[in-house]
């Protein structure tokens, strides 16, 4: 591609130029600062707290699940563990994720703008954020919430007494911060493109979260308004889901799950746009069938709003809308079998290497596989009626979110942290931690899908003993899984000051953000680029990057 | 896999089999083709520059309909599976369950009530009426395969039938409050002789019929709901099952939903030609006894014979142990005085614990 006049070698090797980073030191320079590739660091501290946050209660259910019987800690303490472990994780680590952290650094210097179309409502975005997280910790310090993280009625309306609405007022909070981040990229999508950077020549994770920005979009709304009707009939005792008052129980249901079930692609879809990109890296190649992989995330965003209801197939739910539901639930099997397909395609005949973020993309491949086609299990009616609410569906989409998002989510990091930090990581040690989190994760979960088929169901606190060796093998891969997240934290935090220079381009990748120094300047190009070529020119792009 | 232990454990789990091992043949399938790729592609030099290529049209389609056609397949399967656990088979016999912090309670038409423990034969399609008092439950019975939330203000039906007997867990599957992993119990299936025995071994407070009669006094429905059709409020002799016009000009048929309705919240549905006077009687029956006087009304409705109204006590009309003769009640309930003799119409219907008859609206089944 041509990038005009960017300054070359002699400026890029130098370590000390001037760059987003060293452009304006102190406190207030980041807290008010309008720049994406800032503002992305800023999420990525925030929630990387919440993700050990989030973590650390899910040590806490493993140990008090090694035995049967409720002994570690209280019923209620359990049940404000897994809430907040599910609430914090959600929508405090996995929904802000990847858009928030590498949507926001990325999509600007992948179409080679200087920023997001809105970058006052880009900070907006994260104060936002960080005030509902607010209201959410607040919940937590004064006691906790109990009513898992899907708020049911009228259980959560009526009956639970812990902090619920204050929990739920942080939620509501954090919503906006989804909505704006994804208006922002969706204006930034179509606006803000440097000349040549057609639609078709974009990079995949652009086209993953344009699809995720149209799901937070239209979709968020619906759970602020769930929580608002939750709000008023505890407070004031409208009669909305509660029957004892009028309402309808199921409503709530419906309503959750309209946001809930598009939020799990909010999760997926950016981990997916990441893979295509990794997977196109190191394997040299064009990827398979772009238009097939860009559209199936259009059609997976779309589908996503038509399948809440296979949440419900055993809730009271007419039978007719769950067989409607449960054949609408197959079709996004598709989508997301051709992506799988063509990423393996991307392989053949290429020239593969095995750094880390290549590493993830094979776990995220096979995890993902088989979190997807476990998801087929549960949009089976008659199999669901017997699986629904029981631990393979906590194994199903742990699977999903765990196996495929945090794969993505940490592949992205190791992808792009040269490009963040200008710094490379230790290899060897970022290989050896991808391998513990392998293994750690398939012993935590995999057992989850047998003893879920054999009737243990979930947010149990003491279960039957029959269960008791599925779980302690959980809970082993749970301490492996823990341990393996804590390597990269460790390895990361020492490359910032140890690390080898990275360089602009340590990967030989073609996209426009290694066009750049690493890190970047805070303009991110010095002279807008043209675009010339398509996405992925990896056969044309090598004379360029061997040359350095 | 878990026990097999009731008619459609083993098409649940023949449709488990089928998709375990779909998904070893894809997983194995895509683990062969990355891991091939992996070693046969791997780079031999760093400045290696493979051929681009572009994709392919004919491989995206088939990858795109085989799985479309396998997922209809499977859909279709799954179907048929789900619709044999959401028929009641006619015959089925009919226990009613309450779901309640932490507890279920059950009570066979017979007059038998247990908490965490359900006794059935052996043998036999059970259908179960499903309610809560308060929050969501859901009746699991991972050995029978079957799920059914239990939502206040509304009856769900499951139904089972139990193959082998033995004793199986019970969970509520709905996350419901603190002690929602201690709302288990078991289902107790019991050969077919042994249940009769079971059955009649306790049924002091008399059939559900009975215990419904006797709540209909106390509550002093029986002061207005006269019998012959005389009173401020409509008779309930025979109209259980049957239409019933509203003031609105509506029809709807008088099922064990509109009964219940129509105790709690009186006012929702006015039938047509009487006024709204009836009081709610939310708070003063549970939902137990909401149940019983379905029973109840359901017993005094009975094809067989039209109940005429005679005046006087009544009996139900039912051979079954324990049945009571409650006399006229003093109706302690509403504070309306003595209730009239002649309370209800005697009826010699056919047993209320008896199997077909018009069976509730099956609400998950709509």
């Amino acid at each position: 591609m041509s990038t005009g006049t960017l300054r070359t070698e002699d400026h890029l090797v130098e370590p000390g130029h001037l760059n987003y980073i060293n452009n304006g030191y102190g406190l207030k320079s980041w807290l008010l600062t309008i720049d994406h590739k800032r503002i992305a660091l800023l999420y990525l501290i925030s929630i990387t707290t919440f993700f050990f946050l989030g973590g650390f209660f899910a040590l806490l259910i493993r140990l008090e699940l090694l035995t049967p019987a409720g002994d570690l800690m209280e019923a209620d303490m359990y049940n404000r563990m897994f809430t907040m472990h599910g609430m914090v994780m959600i929508f405090f680590f996995l929904i802000p994720s990847i858009p928030a952290v590498f949507g926001n650094f990325l999509i600007p210097m992948m179409i080679g703008a200087r920023d997001l179309a809105f970058p006052r409502i880009n900070l907006l975005s994260w104060y936002i954020f960080i005030a509902g997280a607010l209201f959410t910790m607040a919940a937590v310090v004064l006691g906790g919430v109990d009513t898992g993280w899907t708020f049911y009625t009228p259980f959560s309306s009526t009956y639970s007494n812990s902090n619920v609405a204050l929990a739920a007022v942080g939620v509501f909070i954090t919503g906006f911060s989804s909505i704006l981040t994804g208006l922002n990229f969706i204006v930034t999508i179509h606006k803000m493109r440097a000349p040549g950077m057609t639609w078709f020549r974009m990079p995949l994770f652009v086209w993953a979260h344009y699809a995720t920005s149209l799901i937070m979009v239209l979709g968020t709304p619906v759970l602020a308004i769930s929580i608002v009707l939750v709000a008023l009939e505890r407070l004031f005792r409208i009669g909305i889901f509660d029957p004892a008052l009028g309402g309808d129980p199921l409503l709530f249901q419906h309503l959750f799950w309209y946001y809930s079930h598009p939020a799990v692609y909010i999760m997926i879809l950016p981990a997916m746009g990441v893979i295509s990109e990794l997977v196109t890296c190191f394997s040299r190649k064009r990827i398979f069938g772009y238009t097939f992989v860009a559209f199936s995330s259009l059609a997976i965003a779309v589908y996503g709003f038509l399948v809440w209801g296979h949440h419900m197939f055993v809730s009271g739910q007419s039978v007719y809308a769950s067989l409607l539901f449960s054949a609408l639930s197959f079709l996004v099997a598709i989508p997301s079998a051709i992506k799988v397909f063509n990423w393996t395609a991307t392989m053949y005949k290429g020239s593969i290497s095995y750094d880390t973020p290549m590493l993830y993309v094979f776990g995220f491949i096979g995890l993902f596989t088989i979190g997807g086609l476990t998801g087929l299990f549960l949009a089976s009616t008659g199999l669901d009626v017997h699986v629904h609410d029981t631990y393979f569906i906590v194994a199903h989409f742990h699977y999903i979110m765990v196996g495929g998002a945090i794969m993505g989510y940490l592949g992205a990091i190791h992808f792009w942290w040269p490009k963040i930090t200008g710094r490379l990581y230790p290899e060897g040690w970022s290989k050896f931690a991808t391998l513990v989190i392998f293994v750690g994760f398939n012993l935590t979960f995999f057992p989850q899908f047998l003893v879920g088929y054999l009737g243990m169901p979930r947010r149990y606190h003491a279960y039957p003993d029959e269960f008791q060796v599925y779980n302690v093998m959980s809970t082993a891969g749970a301490s492996i899984l823990g341990f393996g997240y804590l390597i990269p934290m460790i390895y990361l935090v020492w490359s910032l000051k140890y690390g080898a220079v990275a360089g602009p381009n340590p990967w030989g990748a073609a996209g426009l953000e290694w066009k750049t120094p690493s890190p970047p300047p805070t303009e991110n190009f010095p002279v807008t680029p043209i675009v010339t070529e398509e996405a992925y020119s990896y056969s044309k792009q090598e004379a360029e990057v061997v040359g350095q | 896999m878990p026990d097999q232990a009731s008619t459609i454990s083993s098409e649940v789990d023949l449709l488990y089999a089928f998709l375990v091992g779909m998904t070893l043949f894809f997983v194995g399938l895509i683990f062969l083709m990355v891991a091939i790729f992996a070693i046969r592609y791997r780079r031999r030099s760093s400045d290696e520059i493979p051929r681009p290529n572009f994709g392919s049209l004919r491989l995206e389609i088939v990858w795109s309909v085989i799985p479309l056609l396998i997922s209809v397949g499977i859909f279709i399967w799954s179907a048929s599976v789900f619709f044999d656990i959401q028929r009641v088979p006619a015959n089925a016999m009919q226990v009613y369950g309450v779901g309640k912090q932490w507890m279920w309670k059950f009570q066979h038409p017979e007059g038998n009530r247990e908490i965490n423990e359900l006794h059935v034969p052996a043998g036999r399609p059970v259908k179960i009426t499903l309610t809560s008092e308060d929050v969501i439950h859901s009746f699991f019975v991972p050995a029978f395969r079957i799920k059914q939330d239990a939502l206040p203000g509304r009856y769900t039906t499951t139904w089972f039938q139990a193959t082998k007997p033995g004793t199986y867990h019970l969970f509520c599957a709905e996350y419901c409050g603190t002690q929602h992993s201690g709302m288990r119990g078991s289902v107790v299936v019991m050969e077919p002789a042994q249940y009769e025995a079971w059955l009649s071994g306790d049924a002091s407070g008399g059939s559900m019929a009975a215990r419904g009669e006797k709540l209909f006094n106390q509550l002093g429905c029986v002061t207005c709901h006269l019998p012959d059709g005389s009173g401020r409020c409509p008779s309930l002799v025979n109209v259980y099952g049957k239409s019933v016009k509203l003031i609105t000009g509506e029809e709807l048929v008088a099922n064990d939903e509109y009964i219940r309705e129509s105790v709690l919240h009186p006012n929702a549905k006015i039938v047509d030609a009487y006024q709204p006077i009836m009081p709610t009687y939310q708070g003063q029956v549970s939902e137990e006894g909401v149940l019983q006087l379905i029973a109840y009304i359901k017993s005094i409705s009975s094809q067989v014979t039209e109940g005429t109204a005679a005046p006087g006590t009544t009996t139900p009309g039912t051979a079954l142990p324990g049945a009571t003769t409650p006399g006229a009640g003093t109706g302690t309930g509403t504070g309306t005085g003595p209730t009239p003799p002649g309370g209800a119409g005697s009826t010699n219907q056919s047993t209320p614990g008896g199997a077909s008859a018009p069976n509730g609206i099956n609400r998950s089944g709509q």
